[in-house]
């Protein structure tokens, strides 16, 4: 599978997860630049984490109109694949290519640290290889990663399976007291409706590298290759 | 013709607002304890031009809509002024 990594100004995740995806993961992957307007024939698109025009107006507003996002909404509409981590997620959501939006965490806190996450369901394809009963230690880096939708789109998201994963402890019960950022229902991360743009806050490709001791994110990232054909 | 914009933009009302949460808990450390629900937004002002005010109005709400605010978590209202 060809992947495209969108770089945007202040993006600071994206060589760690072109790492992932070419090296650990042995991808061709190549590297988009947001002021271009060619997703250069790919067949995943991915927004990286960081803290794109320095969060300026609201996380992800203003990368949301980059030149390279049209192409990038074009691709999403067509049924291309789009995953966004972190300010991706952000970014995605400010696009309207995902529901909801991420408020400041409850604590106003920036938030850097392992926490537990588990799949909700396996509608989709970055969750469809993660057992249900598994429990994924994962890093999470933001200070807006409290999820919040309106009700009616909360109820909607949840009856279209469209959430992918939830925070949890590390038994993996879905609780208050394992919920980082005061996420509404524990949400970590969801999908549109027709499954295929993605987003999550907290970030696989910090944990996927044996050599930093933890590769619980490559079930994630795994979860993408085995259900899409080479 | 010159307008200027005076827009207000804030939280939801139904959400929590850790900062203005925060903030009130510091003015009653102030002993102004009368003071309650903080609530902290933005205040923006441009500059449009336009033939007429309903004609900056409109194009003021489209930039309101499109990028200044969030609908999903954020109001806005705003004030015109003609400046030249």
């Amino acid at each position: 599978m060809k992947f495209g990594v969108i770089t945007f100004p202040g993006s600071n995740c994206d060589q760690d997860m072109v790492y992932v995806l070419e090296t650990i993961l042995e991808q061709e992957v190549v590297q988009l630049w947001h002021k271009d307007h060619d997703l250069k024939g790919v067949d995943f698109v991915v927004l990286p984490g960081g803290f794109s025009y320095g969060d300026y107006l609201r996380s992800g507003a203003i990368a949301n109109y980059s030149p390279l996002m049209k192409e990038v909404r074009e691709f999403a509409e067509k049924g291309g694949f789009v995953l966004g981590i972190c300010n991706g997620f952000q970014i995605l959501c400010e696009s309207g290519l995902l529901p909801g939006t991420l408020l400041h965490n409850d604590h106003q806190k920036f938030t850097c640290k392992n926490v537990f996450l588990k799949a909700d369901n396996n509608s989709s394809l970055i969750n469809r290889e993660v057992p249900l009963d598994e429990v994924l230690n994962i890093p999470i880096a933001h200070a807006e990663g409290r999820y919040y939708a309106s009700e009616e789109t909360l109820k909607e998201i949840n009856a279209n399976n469209q959430v992918i994963y939830r925070y949890c402890d590390a038994d993996g019960n879905v609780t208050a007291d394992s919920n980082p950022n005061g996420s509404l229902e524990n949400i970590a991360g969801v999908c549109n409706k027709a499954g295929n743009v993605f987003g999550m806050m907290p970030h696989p490709e910090r944990a996927a590298d044996p050599e930093l001791g933890n590769t619980d994110g490559l079930t994630i990232l795994k979860s993408i290759l085995a259900a899409v054909p080479a | 013709m010159k307008f200027k914009a005076e827009i207000d933009i804030m939280p939801l009302k139904a959400l929590l607002d850790p900062q203005g949460k925060a903030v009130t808990s510091s003015l009653k450390n102030l002993d102004l304890s009368e003071i309650d629900n903080v609530r902290i937004g933005k205040h923006i002002s441009l500059e449009i031009e336009a033939d007429s005010k309903e004609a900056a109005s409109a194009k003021v709400e489209e930039a309101c809509k499109r990028l200044l605010a969030n609908q999903v978590m954020e109001s806005f209202e705003f004030e015109l002024e003609e400046i030249a």
